[in-house]
């Protein structure tokens, strides 16, 4: 579904990912695990469109994506939950699944408002407060909720884990499988090893832009090196 | 006491007034302020601009011999509306689109230069006499004693006022309640998250300094009614007083330019009619420093509530 060719990336002078290929097919959860600045945000946000890939190629259900604009390639099918949520704060619950929804045609739209309320309550109880004055937890739902308005193929997810109570982790990884089985291809990044392999099909694990390893999820949570660097030994 | 009653009426009138129309320019600093963080330096020539198509319209009206008002009021706003929102676009197009992402000096400097080229451009196709119309709109009610000091409100006053009331609603209403309204609060808020929503910022961003515009026209179209004399140059201070009305009351606050506008416009009047009219400037843009010193957030301007 999703496959990343030999993908590049600058900033500026410095490259960031060396020459990158992985891939996603139709209804995986694939993982990439990697420590800060290993270049995970970078080749999810490179996905994106920004920044760009100097160069490789990103193919998305057969089409080459590479060089389109952002706004064309987030109306194809992708969604995404960028790291550190980025809702808008001065945007209601319902004016941000709005803006998650704004190519939706109006007839499906508040049936994916149902869902997403079903989904998460608590943003349903939440509806008209602001999005900058909710906790992190509530913030992390509305923003996956805010994704899942545009009906995604692929759903991306950037560290969805971060500065989040233990709890709040569970019910957001609960969340993720829950997506797995109702049939959403999701891309995990994530710090947060552990978790994130016992969940995925497979994973990749990426030190300095650069992919070392890849295998099933379940072998990486037992692979040594794998073990000794990200999962504490 | 009569009389010194009616003498601040009058000059609140006056100034809620020339605030009114502060305040419909002040918009079109604050909206492009609030989605890219930067002052539009050539937002005063749209207005000048505006005053000049407006002029246009109706004299080009007079010698058709048409001069029933409503049509030749709506006549001058619409077609100044239009006109300056596509010089409104050509500037964000010209000036600011190409140099998005450098340094931020860039653009300041090229929207600077973009005020230059249409100040002259103007004055050079136009003339550079000043151009003159007579009133359109005339008489107004007269209060107070026969034999002592009246307080007028001219029926122009009126239409100001109300068209700005008018305007004012419709671009509130707009932004809360539309598709796009919305799409410009996001982006404004986020811009990058907006783009990964898929929306086209580029457009938004092209909207918002297209709205600016427009009400700047319609500012254009009622000052140069109520005043009747226009030349190439008028951009340049009511650029400035409407920029200081933004930031008096909050840039990137929408009903902050509102109220900025008007304090700005109030403020004017008063201290040309208890002081000295060669002092208003000085007050309006001593008020600015002080707002600068004191609350450089401005009236309304405060810091989003955010948890991280």
């Amino acid at each position: 579904m999703l496959s990343f060719e030999n993908i590049h990336t600058h900033y500026g002078k410095i490259e960031a990912l060396h020459g990158i290929s992985l891939n996603v097919n139709e209804g995986e959860i694939v993982t990439l695990i990697g420590a800060n600045g290993a270049g995970k945000t970078t080749l999810l946000m490179t996905l994106c469109g920004d920044p760009r890939a100097s160069s490789g190629k990103v193919m998305f259900r057969g089409e080459d994506i590479t060089h389109k604009p952002t706004a064309d390639i987030m109306r194809s099918g992708i969604a995404v939950v960028p790291e550190g949520r980025r809702i808008f704060p001065g945007l209601t619950v319902t004016e941000n699944l709005h803006m998650g929804g704004f190519f939706t045609p109006k007839e499906d739209f508040y049936k994916t408002l149902d869902y997403v309320f079903e989904l998460f309550p608590r943003l349903k109880e939440r509806q008209s407060q602001r999005g900058g004055t909710m906790s992190g937890g509530e913030q992390q739902m509305l923003a996956i909720g805010r994704a899942l308005m545009s009906h995604p193929k692929l759903l991306l997810l950037d560290e969805p884990s971060l500065g989040l109570a233990p709890i709040i982790i569970n019910q957001i990884f609960d969340t993720i499988s829950q997506l797995r089985e109702e049939g959403m291809t999701i891309f995990l990044v994530e710090q947060n090893a552990n978790q994130a392999l016992k969940l995925a099909d497979r994973g990749y694990v990426l030190e300095n832009g650069k992919v070392v390893m890849e295998d099933t999820g379940a072998n990486l949570l037992v692979n040594e090196d794998v073990r000794k660097a990200y999962l504490g030994g | 006491m009569l009389e010194v009653t009616l003498y601040f009426l009058q000059q609140l009138i006056n100034g809620i007034t020339i605030g009114s129309t502060y305040a419909l320019i002040a918009i079109g600093y604050t909206m492009v302020y609030g989605i890219i963080g930067m002052i539009n330096f050539a937002h005063g020539e749209v207005y000048m601009i505006g005053t000049y198509i407006a002029f246009m319209a109706i004299t080009g009206l007079a010698m058709l011999g048409i001069d029933f008002l409503p049509i030749v009021f709506a006549v001058a706003l619409i077609s100044s509306m239009l006109v300056s929102s596509t010089f409104g676009l050509a500037i964000e197009r010209v000036a600011y689109r190409p140099l998005r992402g450098g340094n931020r000096l860039i653009p300041l400097i090229s929207a600077i230069g973009m005020s230059f080229f249409l100040q002259n451009y103007v004055r050079i196709s136009q003339g550079a006499r000043d151009i003159a119309m007579p009133s359109v709109v005339t008489g107004g009610w007269n209060f107070g004693p026969e034999d002592g000091f009246q307080a007028s409100v001219s029926y122009m006053q009126i239409i100001i006022f109300v068209v700005t009331v008018i305007s004012m609603t419709a671009l509130t209403l707009f932004i809360n309640r539309s598709r796009l309204g919305r799409a410009c609060r996001a982006t404004a808020q986020d811009l990058k998250m907006a783009g990964l929503l898929g929306i086209n910022t580029n457009n938004v961003i092209a909207a918002t300094f297209v709205i600016g515009a427009a009400l700047a026209a319609v500012a254009g179209t009622l000052l140069g009614m109520y005043y009747g004399v226009a030349n190439a140059y008028i951009g340049f201070i009511a650029g400035l007083k409407a920029f200081t009305a933004a930031v008096l009351g909050g840039i990137g606050s929408l009903p902050g330019a509102m109220l900025g506008g008007l304090i700005l416009g109030i403020a004017e009047s008063m201290t040309a009619a208890y002081f000295s009219t060669e002092y208003k400037d000085v007050v309006s843009f001593g008020l600015l420093v002080l707002i600068l010193l004191f609350k450089p957030t401005g009236i309304l301007g405060k810091p989003e509530v955010e948890k991280i």
